[in-house]
């Protein structure tokens, strides 16, 4: 049996943790740079804010209503995230942490009998100790749990957990569950169903097996299976190594300026490759993009973006700058207000065991060394304290004018309790 | 002689985490090993002491002088741990019209006391029907003396 625990309005449920009058008022929190909605509370959804919706567009939705207004606090996130795997661990031999707000469960060689309340005292004892909300679905599929934990936020009286399990109960469930809100179906799966009449996840179960390996193939028939209570997704129990690593940023405003592009792409160039070391691995691909503001329909509109594979993978930040800026400067047009830009680095494989290259120039274990004195004194005396000069003189400032305090990572910021 | 159809298989080692151990203390000398050696313990960790739930433990720093009598006074910090279950006389953080407070809490058949430890300050009397919370039990205060 599988079991998914997903945090409901995870960073709208931090931020009212720490403040309670939050309670019961519509609360949203921004992107970096105060960019975009990226969570919102049950009250603000009812608004109709839409998730990804732009800061700007809700100006008249804020005079009308009490709306509390978040620049998102990762840092806050991120410490009350890690509360809530850490209390999962002691209630079930596994855990798989599959996002900063949600992660499987592994029941393996429990008593089926206990599991629902087992599920319930990990929702009561997650709520009461980190004072986060939780829906935590139990299946014997990890697409089936994903569904059960929606349930539970759909129905308030479920307390916090669904146990799916009886064949008659999953087909009653998914007889109305939407197909487009069932794991593992995106959009474009969504319209070819939709096109075929497909409307609901038993619709979809009904399909032959044939329709679905032709259309959709392996990944859809996983699917399909998962919904028949067959499981095709294995548990991932070890934290896997990141895949890809980016960093991208919304820009405060437009920026033309092919210099101060330069410096900010340098900058999450040299995130980006931090985050590769400390991984200890090393990137074979490294990907530049700059988008054009989307929002302004008077200024011409631009998406552009390189890659380049590297013949030897590296986690150098300054050959990885060098490539950035090249690429850069081959994408760059005079006249566009840039709004975005981002580093992606893939293909990434671990540090040791990397073939050498007969044909490479490059003294990497010099390198290598410049690169560890570099963390090392950024891990002692502070982030960007040593960097490229390409980064310039000081990291570019977020706008970040609705933040929280750091309650539970800085001893200037802790709670303040009236005596 | 047939030959193996099998291709070589290469093995690269995962190296993606670190982990520190504690180590011995003495080097490897000629001389005589330290006999302390096989006796190692951790320090004493004040987490230890004052920390039974790492996951339900946050801290909070005191303004004001209601709870001076027990000895609490301004920018003292208090351990919190929401995982206790509030017990008649406890020390707790509530959150009270739109702020966290500091008080003694009494159960009582006509509801809840909040005691202050400084006869300037008033109890307060929360009827039943009254919105309450205590947001956390305090079990430690750490304070400079």
């Amino acid at each position: 049996m599988y079991g998914l625990c997903d945090c409901n309005n995870f960073y709208a449920s931090c931020e009212r943790v720490f403040d309670p009058s939050l309670e019961g008022r519509p609360v949203i929190v921004l992107s970096n740079n105060d960019g975009c909605v990226i969570a919102r509370s049950n009250e603000a959804k009812r608004l109709g804010i839409a998730m990804g919706q732009p800061y700007y567009q809700l100006r008249e939705l804020m005079r009308q209503h009490e709306i509390a207004v978040f620049s998102a606090n990762f840092v806050l996130y991120g410490d009350m995230s890690r509360r809530v795997m850490n209390l999962l661990r002691q209630f079930v031999p596994a855990i798989e942490v599959y996002s900063i707000d949600e992660a499987f469960l592994d029941f393996t060689g429990m008593n089926a009998e206990l599991f629902d309340e087992l599920g319930h005292r990990m929702a009561r004892t997650i709520r009461q100790r980190t004072g986060i909300p939780v829906s935590i679905g139990i299946a014997p599929t990890k697409t089936l749990a994903k569904i059960a934990s929606k349930l539970c936020k759909r129905y308030p009286k479920l307390a916090g957990c669904c146990l799916l399990n009886r064949p008659e109960d999953i087909e009653k469930v998914l007889n109305r569950f939407p197909i487009d809100e069932v794991w593992g179906i995106g959009r474009q799966w969504q319209r070819l169903l939709e096109t075929h009449g497909i409307r609901t996840a038993q619709d979809f179960v009904r399909l032959p097996e044939s329709w679905i390996r032709q259309k959709m193939h392996v990944v859809g028939l996983r699917t399909w299976r998962e919904l028949q209570g067959e499981a095709c997704i294995g548990f991932e129990q070890m934290p896997t190594t990141k895949k890809q690593i980016a960093t991208t940023r919304t820009f405060d405003r437009e920026v033309e300026d092919y210099e101060e592009l330069h410096r900010r792409v340098a900058q999450y160039t040299g995130a980006c490759a931090e985050k590769l070391r400390r991984q200890r691995s090393v990137c074979g691909e490294i990907r530049v993009f700059i988008l054009a503001n989307r929002h302004n329909e008077n200024r011409p509109q631009s998406y552009e973006s390189r890659l380049v594979k590297l013949s030897v993978p590296t986690d150098d930040t300054l050959e990885l700058t060098a490539l950035a800026a090249r690429m850069l400067r081959s994408i760059y047009r005079k006249g566009y207000g840039y709004k975005r830009a981002g580093i992606v680095l893939s293909d990434l494989r671990p540090k040791e065991g990397q073939q050498c290259d007969l044909f490479d120039m490059a003294d990497r274990t010099k390198h290598a060394r410049l690169m560890e004195a570099v963390d090392a004194l950024n891990m002692t005396y502070g982030r960007h304290k040593i960097r490229t000069a390409a980064e310039g003189p000081e990291p570019f400032k977020m706008n970040r004018n609705h933040l929280s305090r750091r309650y539970t990572t800085d001893w200037n910021q802790i709670i303040k309790v009236k005596a | 002689m047939e030959s193996d159809p099998k291709p070589l298989k290469f093995f690269a080692p995962e190296a993606t985490e670190s982990t520190e151990l504690p180590l011995a203390e003495s080097t490897v000398h000629a001389g005589f090993p330290s006999p302390a050696d096989d006796f190692l313990e951790g320090a004493l960790d004040l987490n230890d002491l004052v920390i039974k739930h790492p996951e339900a433990t946050f801290f909070a720093r005191v303004e004001g002088d209601s709870m001076k009598d027990d000895g609490i006074v301004q920018g003292d910090i208090l351990v919190v741990d929401k995982a206790v279950e509030p017990y008649d006389g406890c020390l707790a953080v509530i959150y009270l019209d739109g702020e966290f407070t500091l008080k003694r809490v009494r159960f009582e058949a006509a509801g809840i006391r909040l005691i202050p430890a400084n006869p300037k300050y008033p109890v307060i009397e929360i009827r039943p029907d009254e919105p309450f919370e205590v947001w956390g039990v305090v079990n430690w205060v750490v304070k400079p003396v």
